[in-house]
C-alpha cells in the first residue's frame, strides 16, 4: 500500500503534473455522470434503485431532525401490530417502529458508504499502478492480493473488531475498508489493463501526452461507471458485515440503528413471539429494501453501460 | 548399457525431475497455501500479543479487574494464551508457530483448563458437514438452473428466476436466516425450531445408521436451506452468463449443423465449458459460506466452528476466538487447495500455461 503510493507519487512528480488534470479529469466525469443519467431515466429499476437509494439517505439524515428518538418506553403499547398511530406497530418498549427505523438509518448509510468509498480509492490507486508499473510490482501485487483472498474476511473482522473494542463508526469503516480493498483492486486492474490496449488510449500514448493525463483525462472518465458499480457492491457488502458484527454483540450498543434494533428483538425473543414480529420485520425491512435499492441501481448501471448485456442476456 | 553411463542419465533424469517438481501446478498451489497459513498465523499472532491492546493485555486487564494482582494476571494471561511473557518478541513469535503446528491452541479462558484444540475438534465436523453438503447443492442447483435461464432467455421463467437470483444474491444470509425461522417456525409452524437446536438430539450416539443420519439431517435442514438460498443466487446468474457466452460458440454451431442432438449439446459442449469457469468461484464460495456459518449456527443454534467463534467472542474467550480463526481459516485455504487441484485435472489448459510460465 506505502509503496503503491510512493510510486503513484513519483509519477506524478516526475511528469511535472499541474492543477488542469484534476479540472480535466472532474469535466470529463460530469459529463459522464450527466449521460449516464439520461440513460438511466429509461430503465425503470434502475430508476427504481436509485431514488430508493437516495429517499434512504434523506431519511436517514433528514428524519431525525423533524423525527426525533422516543426517549423513555411505553408500557401501554408493548409489541402492537400495525394500526393508524403505529403503522409498523410497536416493538418490545413500546416504542414506535417506523419512528425508529427512521432514525436507526444514519450509521449503516454513513458506514456503507466511507467503507464503498475508502475500498475503493484504495483499489483504484493499487490496481491502475499494479496495471501501469507491470513487471514485478504488478506480479507481487497480484500474488498478495490472490492470497489474501483465500483468507475468509467476516470471522478475520470478527475477530480483529472484538480486540480492538471499536468506538466509532469512521474506526469500522477504516477496518473494512482495509479488509476488503484487494478483491477491487484486482477488479480495476484488470479493468485498466483492457482499457490501455484501447485505441483512443494507444492514440494518447502516441501523442506522448503524459502518465497523469491519460490516467485523469482518458482512463479514469472511462471507468467511471465500472467504479460506481463496485463501490455500490462493496456498500452492500459494508452493511451485511456491520449489521452481523452488531448481530454478534461486538460493535457498541450505543446508538440504536437497524443491526442493533434486529439484534435486540432477537436476544428478547422476539422471534419467537407471533405479536412481536413487527419489531424485527421493520428494521429487517428497512436493510433488506436498502440492499435492494444499491444493487438494482448498480445492476441497471451494468446494463446501460454494457450494451452487451441489453441484448444478449 | 555400460556401469559409465548409467548414473548420468539417472542424474539427468532426477535433475528434470525436480525442475518439474518446481514447475509443477499442484506444489506451486501448495507453497501459496502454506504462505497464506503462514501469513494468517502472523496476523493472529499480531492480533493476541504484539498490537497495542491485543489480547493477551486485555486479558491481563480483565483479570486485574477482577481483583487478581498484576503479577499473577500476567502469569494467568500468558499460561492461557500459551506465551512466554518474558522472552523477547521474537522468539514468543518462534514459539507461537511451533505451538500452532504441534496443534496446541492454548486453553479456554471460561471453561477453565479445556484445551482450545480438543474443544475445536469437538465441533468442526459438523461444520463440514453442513458446509460440505450445502456447497455441493447449491453448485449442482445453481448450475441446473443458470443454465434453464440460459436456454430459456426472455421468457418469463427466465425473468423470474433472474429476479429471484438477484434479490437472494442482494440480501445478507442472516436476514434471510431469520425470516426463514420467522416463517417455517413460527407463523406457519412447519418446523419444531426449537427442537431443532444443537447439531443432533441428546442422548442420540453418533453411528452410520438410519436414525442417527435422520436426526442430524432433521437438525440442519433449515440451516442447510439457508446457505442454499444465500449463495445460489450468484451462481445462478454466472452460470446464465457463461451458458449465453458458450451458447454463441462457434464449435456450437458446428454442432448443431452436424445434427446432434440437443441434450448432447447441452451436456458434452455447453455444460462442461460453461461450468469450468465456476469452478474457480468455488474456492471463494467456501470462504464466504464459512464466513457466514458465524452467523448462522449462532442463529440456529447449531453447534459448529461458527457457533464456537460466535460464543467466545460474547465470552471475550481470547484463546478460543484466535484458535478457531486459525482453524477456519486454515480449512477454507484447504478447500481452495482441493478446488485448484479439481480446476487443473479438469482443465488441463492450467497445468500446460503453469508449466510454460
Amino acid at each position: 500500500m506505502y509503496m503503491a503510493g510512493l510510486t503513484l507519487v513519483f509519477i506524478f512528480w516526475e511528469k511535472r503534473i499541474d492543477m488542469h488534470h484534476f479540472y480535466d479529469f472532474i469535466t470529463g466525469s460530469w459529463q459522464e455522470i450527466v449521460k449516464t443519467f439520461k440513460i438511466l431515466s429509461r430503465n425503470k429499476m434502475g430508476l427504481f434503485g436509485f431514488t430508493m437509494t437516495i429517499l434512504i439517505i434523506f431519511m436517514s439524515f433528514g428524519g431525525p431532525l423533524i423525527w426525533p428518538p422516543e426517549t423513555s418506553a411505553n408500557v401501554a403499547e408493548i409489541n402492537k401490530g400495525s394500526s393508524v398511530q403505529h403503522w409498523l406497530g410497536t416493538d418490545f418498549q413500546g416504542q414506535d417502529n417506523l419512528r425508529k427505523v427512521i432514525n436507526g438509518g444514519k450509521d449503516i448509510v454513513v458506514i456503507a458508504l466511507l467503507t464503498g468509498i475508502l475500498s475503493m480509492l484504495i483499489a483504484v490507486i493499487v490496481g491502475s499502478v499494479s496495471a501501469f508499473v507491470g513487471g514485478r510490482v504488478d506480479s507481487i501485487l497480484m500474488e498478495f492480493v490472490n492470497i489474501w483472498l483465500t483468507i475468509p474476511k467476516f470471522p478475520l473482522l470478527a475477530v480483529l473488531a472484538t480486540v480492538l473494542a471499536l468506538k466509532d463508526v469512521v474506526m469500522l469503516s477504516v477496518l473494512m475498508a482495509i479488509l476488503d480493498w484487494p478483491a477491487l483492486a484486482r477488479q480495476v486492474r484488470s479493468q485498466v489493463l483492457s482499457l490501455k490496449s484501447r485505441e483512443y488510449i494507444e492514440a494518447a500514448t502516441m501523442l506522448d501526452l503524459g502518465t497523469p493525463r491519460i490516467i485523469f483525462r482518458e482512463l479514469l472518465p472511462n471507468m467511471m461507471s465500472f467504479i460506481a458499480i463496485s463501490t455500490i457492491f462493496e456498500m452492500t457488502h459494508a452493511i451485511y458485515q456491520q449489521t452481523g458484527l452488531v448481530f454478534l454483540g461486538i460493535v457498541p450498543y450505543s446508538s440504536s440503528n437497524w443491526g442493533v434494533m434486529i439484534s435486540a428483538a432477537e436476544r428478547r425473543g422476539v422471534l419467537f413471539n407471533p405479536h412481536a414480529a413487527w419489531g424485527i420485520l421493520a428494521p429487517m425491512a428497512a436493510i433488506v429494501l436498502f440492499q435492494l435499492a444499491l444493487v438494482s441501481f448498480a445492476r441497471s448501471l451494468d446494463e446501460v453501460f454494457n450494451p452487451r448485456l441489453r441484448t444478449s442476456v | 548399457m555400460t556401469t559409465i553411463t548409467a548414473p548420468t542419465i539417472s542424474q539427468r533424469t532426477l535433475l528434470d525431475g525436480i525442475r518439474k517438481i518446481a514447475s509443477s501446478y499442484l506444489l506451486r498451489r501448495l507453497a501459496k497455501a502454506l504462505f497464506s497459513i503462514w501469513l494468517v498465523t502472523t496476523i493472529t499472532f499480531f492480533v493476541i500479543r504484539a498490537m497495542p491492546g491485543s489480547a493477551v493485555d486485555v486479558l491481563m486487564q480483565e483479570l486485574t479487574a477482577q481483583g487478581v494482582s498484576p503479577e499473577d494476571a500476567r502469569n494467568q494471561a500468558a499460561a492461557l494464551m500459551n506465551i512466554d511473557l518474558d522472552q523477547p518478541l521474537a522468539s514468543q513469535y518462534l514459539e507461537y508457530l511451533g505451538n500452532v503446528l504441534r496443534g496446541d491452541l492454548g486453553n479456554s479462558y471460561r471453561s477453565a483448563g479445556k484445551p482450545v484444540s480438543k474443544l475445536i475438534a469437538q465441533v468442526l465436523p459438523w461444520t463440514l458437514f453442513s458446509v460440505g453438503l450445502a456447497l455441493m447443492i447449491t453448485f449442482i442447483l445453481g448450475i441446473g438452473l443458470g443454465a434453464i435461464m440460459a436456454y430459456k432467455r426472455d421468457t418469463w421463467i427466465d425473468h423470474l428466476l433472474s429476479n429471484i437470483a438477484a434479490t437472494l444474491d442482494a440480501v445478507s444470509p442472516y436476514l434471510i436466516g431469520l425470516l426463514a425461522i420467522l416463517l417455517f417456525g413460527i407463523t406457519w409452524k412447519l418446523v419444531p425450531i426449537m427442537e431443532m437446536r444443537g447439531a443432533m438430539s441428546s442422548g442420540m450416539k453418533p453411528g452410520f445408521n438410519t436414525a442417527f443420519l435422520v436426526d442430524i439431517f432433521k437438525h440442519v435442514r433449515v440451516l442447510l436451506l439457508v446457505y442454499v438460498l444465500s449463495s445460489i443466487g450468484s451462481w445462478m446468474l454466472q452460470m446464465k452468463s457463461n451458458t449465453v457466452a458458450t451458447l454463441g460458440e462457434d464449435y456450437v454451431t458446428v454442432a448443431r449443423a452436424r445434427g446432434l442432438t440437443d441434450v448432447r449439446i447441452l451436456t458434452a459442449y455447453v455444460g462442461r465449458n460453461a461450468t469450468l469457469p465456476l469452478f474457480t468461484r468455488l474456492a471463494t464460495s467456501v470462504g464466504f459460506v464459512v464466513g457466514g456459518s458465524v452467523l448462522l449456527e449462532r442463529l440456529f443454534t447449531y453447534q459448529g466452528v461458527g457457533f464456537l467463534l460466535a460464543r467466545s467472542i460474547s465470552d471475550r474467550d481470547y484463546p478460543i476466538m484466535q484458535g478457531v480463526f486459525l482453524v477456519i481459516t486454515i480449512s477454507v485455504i484447504f478447500a481452495n487447495l482441493l478446488a485448484d487441484y479439481v480446476y487443473g485435472w479438469l482443465d488441463p489448459r492450467v497445468h500446460i500455461l503453469g508449466e510454460e510460465n
